[in-house]
Order: structure tokens, then sequence, then C-alpha cells
């Protein structure tokens, strides 16, 4: 086998004992900083009674009071924004919609620190470059497009900027500028699979040779399926805007694990109960603390995304520590087609439109697409005795929740008191999805 | 005073008809008209009944959505034509139909059609001046048959 390659290999390969030590000690400048510049965590260190000087190394982290999603939405714009307006140069935004958004600054050193993430990324799934560089992630607010495209810039991988959508451009492009590397949602990765071998083309007849799939949790049978469909080895990446965008951690060669940037994020695994901190090897809620940004210097940012950090040595010779997949949720939110949805936003809709809150969203995958159906039990203000009464009903409710969410249901209005009621409580979401194995 | 006709919201699965129907039978209801409009998903079952206000308070106390509307009906012969007629004067008259269903009375040789219209009253006199009578109903909306 062909040794392996890094990006940033003295920091890849960092002795463990030296990731530490530097953890450490960008912990103490970066608690320093926060404690400086962003009022709403100074408030809550201060109410926890810990002070910059409380904290030495990555030793003192439990002491920091935790950030949650609620924190940031309670200071949007720009509460948690560390530095003048002036020194950033970009801002990403979450796919969550209305009172959910969140915002992220960057200033131009935040944006290569993060770009520097995904080239390690690109390089780990065999990148070079000579390597032609797909990307499919949609580009804009959300960070999958904007985020792999600097990683392939780095690389020096000549760019393919298509943006998510318009399967018949992707198709065109990825055959006759022959792609070797293929970045976008696992879903669509193998929805263009699909639409390949409908086209009567054979794996063998694309250049393909690895994927960069992550946004949404997929299976390894859908790995396998991906990686047969298209004639590539498929690597898993993991972020989230809070923290930067893709490749906070991404796959090697041993598909066993996403490797942490540890020297940029200081990861964590608590009880998502009691927020005590729990040994390595355990599975709980993971919680990133963000060692060199800048314009968003986040402490101790709790994902909700639940699983287990190993630390045993991967044979690629990184030194980082690998996550798991993410293998549930801490809270109720649901990821359909690479969007973060909350059962409370569907809630609002159905207030705002009149409706009573009893409904059932179900989650599947039919053709490698989430799909997603909201069954509402109807009240007598939206009936009427015409078939065509009641689907235009369905259509305008549709209506309302996709200007929520951004993405298309399919309402079904139903009969009173037919919505699954478990021990008195309505079963709000069914995820028929078989996300992990 | 035009009829009343009572629209149940039933979902589209075995038995929802039934069950409707049984809470009829058991409040006393006597149904003199009655059509299904159907879906994949979902069906309305209109109803034109003696006992309007206790169907509709069973109904409703059993659980199930209504939509109470005013409807106009007509007897007309039972022979090829009789419905083109009525048809051919609302047309004529600019009113629009959404539907319309059709019962036998238990009066020999006649046929009563059901019209849902989107102005009874207009319905009721284009339908007059054409010579073509209406059936009215009692205080309460029923069905004088």
């Amino acid at each position: 086998m062909e040794s392996e390659r890094y990006y940033q290999p003295q920091a890849e390969t960092m002795p463990v004992e030296q990731i530490r030590q530097m953890q450490s000690e960008k912990l103490v400048r970066q608690v320093r900083h926060v404690w400086e510049h962003v009022p709403p965590y100074r408030t809550k260190m201060e109410a926890a009674g810990v002070t910059p000087e409380d904290i030495r190394g990555v030793e003192d982290l439990h002491k920091l009071p935790f950030l949650t999603k609620a924190d940031l939405r309670d200071n949007y714009p720009d509460g948690f924004l560390a530095v003048p307006k002036a020194d950033c140069v970009r801002i990403q935004s979450t796919s969550g919609t209305t009172g959910r958004r969140v915002v992220a600054f960057y200033t131009q050193e935040d944006v290569n620190l993060w770009e520097d993430c995904c080239a390690r990324a690109i390089v780990a799934a065999g990148g070079t470059r000579e390597d032609v560089c797909q990307v499919s992630y949609g580009y804009g607010l959300f960070t999958g497009g904007p985020g792999l495209n600097g990683g392939s810039h780095r690389v020096g991988c000549l760019t393919l900027p298509m943006s998510s959508g318009n399967t018949e451009r992707q198709i065109q492009f990825m055959l006759d500028l022959g792609a070797t590397i293929l970045c976008c949602t696992p879903s669509y990765a193998a929805y263009l699979g699909e639409a390949l071998k409908e086209k009567g083309y054979k794996p063998e007849d694309n250049k393909l040779k690895a994927g960069i799939f992550g946004a949404e949790p997929w299976t390894e049978e859908m790995r396998r399926d991906i990686e047969k469909s298209l004639g590539i080895k498929a690597y898993d990446i993991y972020g989230l805007t809070e923290t930067s965008g893709p490749g906070v951690s991404f796959e090697c060669r041993e598909q066993h694990g996403m490797h942490i940037n540890e020297d940029h994020f200081l990861a964590e695994i608590i009880d998502p109960d009691t927020g005590e901190p729990l040994p390595d090897g355990e599975k709980g809620e993971l919680v990133f603390t963000s060692l060199d940004k800048q314009a968003f210097p986040l402490l101790r940012y709790r994902t909700r995304d639940i699983c287990v950090l190993d630390r045993t040595p991967c044979p690629c010779g990184r030194t980082f520590v690998r996550m798991s997949k993410p293998m549930g949720r801490s809270d109720d939110m649901l990821i359909i087609r690479g969007v973060n949805v909350f059962p409370s936003q569907i809630e609002t809709v159905l207030l705002q439109e009149g409706y009573a809150p009893n409904y059932q969203i179900e989650v599947d995958r039919a053709n490698n697409t989430d799909t997603l159906d909201v069954y509402v039990e109807l009240s007598e203000e939206q009936f009427t005795d015409t078939v065509k009464g009641v689907t235009a009903a369905e259509k305008k409710l549709a209506g309302a929740i996709k200007t929520m969410l951004g993405i298309n249901p399919v309402v079904h209005l139903v009969a009173p008191k037919t919505i699954a009621r478990s021990e008195g409580k309505a079963v709000r979401v069914v995820d028929k999805r078989k996300l992990i194995d | 005073m035009a009829i009343k006709q009572i629209s149940v919201f039933l979902e589209n699965r075995a038995g929802a008809l039934e069950g409707a129907v049984r809470v009829l039978a058991g409040a006393g209801v006597d149904m003199r008209a009655m059509a299904i409009a159907d879906t994949q998903e979902f069906g309305i079952l209109r109803l034109i009944v003696r006992e309007h206000e206790a169907a509709c308070a069973a109904l409703r106390e059993a659980g199930y959505i209504l939509a109470v509307n005013d409807v106009t009906a007509v007897e007309i012969p039972d022979e090829p034509g009789g419905l083109a007629r009525v048809v051919e004067i609302l047309t004529a008259a600019g009113i629009n139909m959404e539907y319309s269903y059709a019962f036998l009375t238990q009066s020999h040789g006649r046929a009563c059609v059901v019209l849902r219209v989107d102005d009874n009253g207009k319905a009721t006199s284009a339908l007059a001046a054409a010579g073509v009578e209406t059936l009215t109903s009692g205080e309460s909306g029923q069905l004088p048959l």
C-alpha cells in the first residue's frame, strides 16, 4: 500500500502528550480572549464563580460553563462576536430557520484554519494537486460548499464549484471534466449513483476515486451502496457551523471513526443529563471548545450529538482522537435532506395556520432521498364539504411548512384522534430511516 | 328555506364509513340521501337526514369533523332528459355546481337530485322561473320526504 499522506503532517501526527500541552496553552489564551470580549459568556463564568485564573490547562476545562444553541440564539446576531466587525471577512449561518438561526463570524485567520481542516480531510481521502474535486454541497450561508471549496483550493485540486442540484449538469461536468473526488451529502451521492446508472453508465465510466460525504447521518450500508454505485471509496466528514463548518473531524483510509482536528478543537463527552464529563469510550454528548477561532470562539459548546471517542492508536498514523458517527441526538432535532428540523418549528406553523398542534412527523428515505410527511388532525375550521377544499388546505399548509423549513413536506389531513398516542402523550416523530446499523 | 347537508370527514380505511353510520343509527337518525366522495387518503360522506340537529350532535360527540352546508334539491321526472333540463337551467343562469347526487323518493316515479351550488337563492329562483319546483325544508332544514 502507498504510504499515508497528510496535509499538515506535523500537526496530524503530533505525539499525544504534545497535543495535550498545546491544547492547554491555547485553552488558557482562549478563555482570556472570551472573558474579555464576549460579555454573555463572561456573565456565565461569573455566575459559575470561574475566572480566567482558574483555567490553567485542559484539566480545568470542566469548570467552565456550557454553551447551548439557545445561548447563541438569545444573543443573535452578534452577541458572541469577539473581535471588531472590521476584522471579520465572512459569515456563515446554520440551516435552522426563524428563531433558530445562528450567525458564525470568521476572520481571515478563522477561514484559513477552517479551510486547512477541510484540506486535511481531502488529503486523507487521497486528494492531491492532480485531482479534480467536484464540490456539490450547497454554496452560500451553508458551510458545506464554501468549506470544501476552500479545502480543495488549498490542496491544489482543480475545483468544480457545482453547488447542489441540477443533476444533469453535475453528471455532465463529472464526466466531461473527469472529476476524481466528489464532495456532497451522502444522500445526494447515492442519488447521483442512481442517476448515472439510469443513464446507462457503469461505475468504471467515471473517474471518481473518492467521495467526502457529510452534513447528515448515514449508515455503513449506505456507504457500501455508494462505494459500489460510483466505484469509489467513501469518507465521512463532520462539522457544525458553530465551530466552523465541515472538517472538525474527518475519516482516514481506515474508515473507522473520524479524526478530530485536536490542535483546533478540544472535544469532550458528557452525560447529557448531568453534564458530567464521561471517560473515553463511553457514549455521551459531544462538546467542543474552539481553541483557535478568534471571531466566534465557543467554549464548551454542546453539539447535542451522541457519540463515543476512541483514543486507541490509528494505523493511519494520525494521533488525533477519533469520534464515532453520531448515534443520535440529545434533543429532538432531525436532519432531513441536510436541513436541521425541530418538531417545534412545525408546531409553530400549525398554530399560525389555525390548526391544533396534533400532528405527527414521519421521516423516511425513498430512492436515497429523505421524505417528510406531516400528518395533521383536521379541525372543523379547515374542513369543507369538497375534496378540492381539503386538498387546497393540505397544499396551503405544506407551503407554509416549506417556507419555515426550506424543505417540501407532504401534508396529510387526518381525522381527529387518529395520531398515535402512547401513554397519553402523542408520538410526534417517527423516523423510519435506519441510520445506525 | 334551503336544505341542510352534513359532510363528514372520513379516513379512507376499512370500517370508517361503518363507524359513522353506526353513530347515526345509534342516535335514531333516518338518512334520506347520501353520497361519498373519496380520494386515496380520505373520503367525504355527504348526508341529508330527517333529524339534522340530532345527527350533528351525535357525530360531533363521537369525534367526527363536520361541515354543514345549504344545498338545493329538486324533484325531477324519472325519465331520459330529466336531469339534463335542470342542469341546463342552472348553466344558463350562470350558477356553478360543485357536485350533485341523486336519490329516489318513496313517491312513485320521481327522482330527487341534490345540487351543491354556489348560490342556493339564485338557483331556486332560476329553477322556479323555468317551472321546476325545488324541495323546501321545514324549520330545521329537514327534507319533507
